[in-house]
C-alpha cells in the first residue's frame, strides 16, 4: 500500500520574466487502487498539476509539499520520480524522432526496474500489450511518436503505463480527441493495469464520457489552480448535467 | 536562365530557414576550374566561396611551395585491389577534374604524385578497402590520390585521416559504368590539425557512387565535394556527419553538376555543436543543366545546436535550367536541443545523460542509417557518445 500526498501545493510559471501563479494551494491524497478523478475548466491548472508532480522544469514550486510513502518527491530529479514509481500519460506526448518504439521502451523498463527485461519475455509482452490496444506492430519499429495521430499517441502513453508498471499514474486528458472505440480501447487498458497492479490513478479530464468506463471513487472539480469541491462519482454526474458555470462564477 | 529554387521545392521542414534558400548571383557553372596556380589569386576571404572559412589561418596552404612531406600510410588491401603512382603531368593530361580553389590548385601542383588507388573491373571484394593517413608532427602535406573503380565493380573504400597535420588534398574518385561504390572519409585528427580537401566524384553511366563524409576531429576542416556525371541513369549520394565542439570549425561544401538525363543525387549532412565558438558550415549546391532532363536531386541540412555559442550556417542552392525534370528540393534547418524531448525520456525513468544521448543518436538516426558500412556506422556512434561524454 502506497500513498501520494500532495500538500498546499502552490506553483507559478514564469513567462517574460513575470511569475504567475497558477496552483494556488492543492491537497489531495491518492492511495493503492484508488482512482481520483479531477475534472475542471480549460486553464483551471490541471495539467500544471500534473507537470508538476512530473517535475517539468518549466514549472516552479514556491511552497508545500508532495511525497510518496514519505519520500519528498519534489527533491528528486524527472527521471528518478519516475523510478520511484510515478507515471505521467501526457495531454500532448512528445516526438523524439530517430527512436524507435521498441528501443525506447527497452530502454525505459530498463531503467525503471534497475535492470534488462529478459530479452523473451519482454518481446512477448511488448507484443501482447500492443496487441491489447490494437497496435499495428509496424509501430514497434517507428520514431518514437513520430507522425502518430493523436489517438495513436495516446496508445502509446497507455502501452507505457502497462509495461512500466508504475505505483501512481497521473492521466493527463488521455481520454480528449479520441473516438469512442479509442477511449473506450485506452480505458480498459487503465483499467487492466491498475487491476494488475493495484496502482492508484489519477484521472484528468475535462469531460465526464470517459467516466463511463474508468470508475472514480472520488472527484475533484478543479477551478483556479485549487479544488473548488470534492465528493463521489455523483458529482460527475452532476457535472455532466450542469457544466461548471456555477464553479466559475462562485469563483470569481 | 535559372529558375528560383523554391518553386520546384518539396516543402521544407516546419522550421526551415527558408530565407536560406536563393538562386547565387553567379552561376556555379561560372566558377574556376584550373590546374594553373597563377588562376587562383590569394583568398582574401570575402569570395562567395570562402566567406565562412577562417582564411587567416589557412595562409600556409595557400602558399605556392611544395613541402615535401607526406603522412604515414597504413593500408588494408582486399585481394586485385591495388595502388600505383602516377605523375602529376599524367594526370592533368588524363582529362581529369581541376581543381576549383586556391588550396586545391596548390595540393593538385604540389602533390609530388597522385597516388592510384584501383579497383578492377567486375571485382566486388567483400571486404572495405582500407586506408588511414596519419600525420605527427604537424607538418603541411599536400596530397592527392585518385581512387579508380572500373566498371560494374562494388567495393567500399574507407579513407582515414587521423593525428597532426595540415592536410591539403585532392581526391578524385572515378566510377566505371555499372559501378557501385562507396567512399567513406573519416575525419577523425586531433584538435589542432588543418584538413582541406577537394574531393571531385565522376559517376559512370549506371555507376551508383555514394560519399560519406564523417568529420569529427580538427581544428579547421574543410572538404569540397563535387559530383559529376559521365553519362546517363548515375546516382551520386553524399551523407555527412559532423560533431563540432568548442573553437573547432567544420565545413562541407556539396555542388552536384547534373549535366547528363536521368540521372539522381541526393544530400543528406547532420551535424551537432557545442561549446563556445564551435562553427559548422553546409553548402549545398546543386545545377541542373540544360540537357539533364529527368534529374531527381534532393538535399538536406539539419543542425542541431547543444549548446549557446555555436554557431551552423546552412546555404542550399538549386540552380535549374531544364523545366523537363522529375523532382528537385532541398531543405535546411537548425534547431536547439528541444528539452521536452529530455523530459519526455527522463519522465519515463530514463537518466538525463543518457536521454540525452539517445535524442543526439536520433537526430543523427536517418543519416546514420543511410550510411550501410556497419564498421562505420558503430565507430560514428562510439565517437558520438564520447564527445556527448564530454558535455
Ligand atoms: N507554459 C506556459 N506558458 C504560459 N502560460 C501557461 C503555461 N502553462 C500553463 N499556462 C497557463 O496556466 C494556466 C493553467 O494552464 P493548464 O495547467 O494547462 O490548465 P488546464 O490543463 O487545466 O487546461 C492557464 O492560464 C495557462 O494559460
Ligand atoms: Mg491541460
Amino acid at each position: 500500500m502506497s500513498t501520494l500526498e500532495i500538500r498546499d501545493l502552490h506553483v507559478s510559471i514564469t513567462t517574460d520574466e513575470v511569475d504567475k501563479e497558477i496552483l494556488r494551494g492543492v491537497d489531495l491524497t491518492i492511495r493503492s487502487g484508488e482512482t481520483h478523478a479531477i475534472m475542471g475548466p480549460n486553464g483551471s491548472g490541471k495539467s500544471t498539476l500534473a507537470y508538476s508532480i512530473a517535475g517539468h522544469p518549466k514549472y516552479t514550486v514556491t511552497s508545500g509539499s508532495v511525497t510518496l510513502d514519505g519520500e519528498d518527491v519534489l527533491a528528486m530529479s524527472v527521471d528518478e520520480r519516475a523510478r520511484a514509481g510515478l507515471f505521467l500519460a501526457m495531454q500532448y506526448p512528445i516526438e523524439v524522432p530517430g527512436i524507435t518504439v521498441s528501443n525506447f521502451l527497452r530502454t525505459a523498463k530498463t531503467a525503471v526496474d534497475g535492470e534488462a527485461p529478459k530479452l523473451r519475455t519482454w518481446v512477448k509482452e511488448v507484443k501482447e500489450a500492443m496487441g491489447n490496444l490494437r497496435m499495428d506492430p509496424a509501430f514497434a519499429e517507428r520514431g518514437v511518436n513520430e507522425g502518430f495521430s493523436g489517438g495513436e499517441k495516446k496508445r502509446h502513453e497507455i502501452l507505457q503505463l502497462e509495461l512500466l508498471k508504475p505505483r501512481f499514474a497521473i492521466l493527463d486528458e488521455t481520454d480528449s480527441g479520441l473516438d469512442v472505440d479509442a477511449l473506450r480501447i485506452v480505458s480498459e487498458g487503465v483499467n487492466r493495469a491498475q487491476e494488475t497492479t493495484g496502482m492508484g490513478v489519477l484521472l484528468i479530464t475535462h469531460y465526464t464520457r470517459i467516466l463511463r468506463y474508468i470508475r472514480p471513487q472520488f472527484v475533484h472539480v478543479f477551478v483556479d489552480g485549487a479544488i473548488a469541491e470534492q465528493g463521489g462519482p455523483e458529482l460527475a454526474d452532476q457535472l455532466e448535467d450542469e457544466g461548471y458555470d456555477r464553479f466559475v462564477t462562485a469563483g470569481v | 536562365m535559372s529558375l528560383l529554387a523554391d518553386k520546384t521545392s518539396r516543402p521544407a521542414a516546419p522550421h526551415a530557414d527558408s530565407a536560406a534558400a536563393f538562386a547565387p548571383e553567379q552561376s556555379r557553372a561560372e566558377r574556376t576550374r584550373s590546374y594553373a596556380v597563377a588562376d587562383f589569386p590569394l583568398p582574401t576571404g570575402r569570395e562567395e566561396e570562402w566567406r565562412f572559412t577562417p582564411v587567416d589561418r589557412l595562409r600556409a596552404l595557400f602558399r605556392d611551395e611544395p613541402t615535401g612531406r607526406c603522412l604515414d600510410w597504413q593500408e588494408s588491401l582486399p585481394a586485385g585491389v591495388t595502388i600505383t603512382g602516377m605523375s602529376v603531368a599524367d594526370w592533368q593530361a588524363s582529362g581529369a577534374a581541376a581543381p576549383a580553389d586556391r588550396a586545391a590548385v596548390v595540393a593538385a601542383a604540389h602533390s609530388g604524385g597522385v597516388g592510384v588507388l584501383d579497383i578492377p573491373a567486375e571485382a566486388c571484394p567483400t571486404e572495405p578497402v582500407k586506408v588511414t593517413l596519419v600525420g605527427d608532427s604537424g607538418d603541411l602535406v599536400h596530397g592527392h590520390l585518385l581512387i579508380r573503380a572500373g566498371h560494374h565493380a562494388k567495393a567500399t573504400v574507407v579513407l582515414g585521416h587521423r593525428g597532426r597535420a595540415a592536410y591539403s588534398e585532392v581526391l578524385t574518385v572515378v566510377a566505371g559504368d555499372g559501378a557501385d561504390l562507396t567512399v567513406v572519409t573519416l575525419q577523425e585528427w586531433d584538435d589542432t590539425s588543418i584538413h582541406l580537401g577537394q574531393h571531385d566524384v565522376v559517376v559512370g553511366r549506371d555507376a551508383s557512387v555514394k560519399h560519406i563524409a564523417v568529420t569529427l576531429g580538427g581544428a579547421v576542416v574543410r572538404l569540397n565535394t563535387n559530383a559529376s556525371y559521365a553519362g546517363p541513369g548515375g546516382t551520386f549520394e553524399g551523407y555527412g556527419v559532423y560533431f563540432a565542439d568548442a573553437g573547432q570549425h567544420l565545413e562541407h561544401r556539396l555542388f552536384v553538376d547534373h549535366e547528363a538525363p536521368h540521372c539522381r543525387s541526393n544530400v543528406e549532412y547532420k551535424g551537432a555543436l557545442q561549446g563556445d565558438g564551435a562553427h559548422t558550415v553546409w553548402v549545398g549546391d546543386v545545377l541542373i543543366r540544360a540537357a539533364a532532363e529527368g534529374t531527381q536531386t534532393y538535399e538536406l541540412n539539419r543542425n542541431l545546436l547543444l549548446t549557446d555559442g555555436a554557431r551552423a550556417d546552412s546555404v542550399p542552392n538549386l540552380e535549374i535550367e531544364t523545366g523537363e525534370i522529375a523532382g528537385a528540393g532541398h531543405a535546411s534547418a537548425t534547431g536547439r536541443f528541444d528539452d521536452e524531448q529530455l523530459f519526455y525520456l527522463q519522465a519515463r525513468g530514463i537518466p538525463e545523460a543518457e536521454a540525452r544521448r539517445l535524442v543526439v543518436r536520433g537526430f543523427f538516426a536517418s543519416v546514420v542509417s543511410r550510411i550501410g558500412v556497419p564498421e562505420v556506422i558503430g565507430h560514428l556512434m562510439a565517437a558520438i557518445d564520447e564527445e556527448l561524454g564530454a558535455v
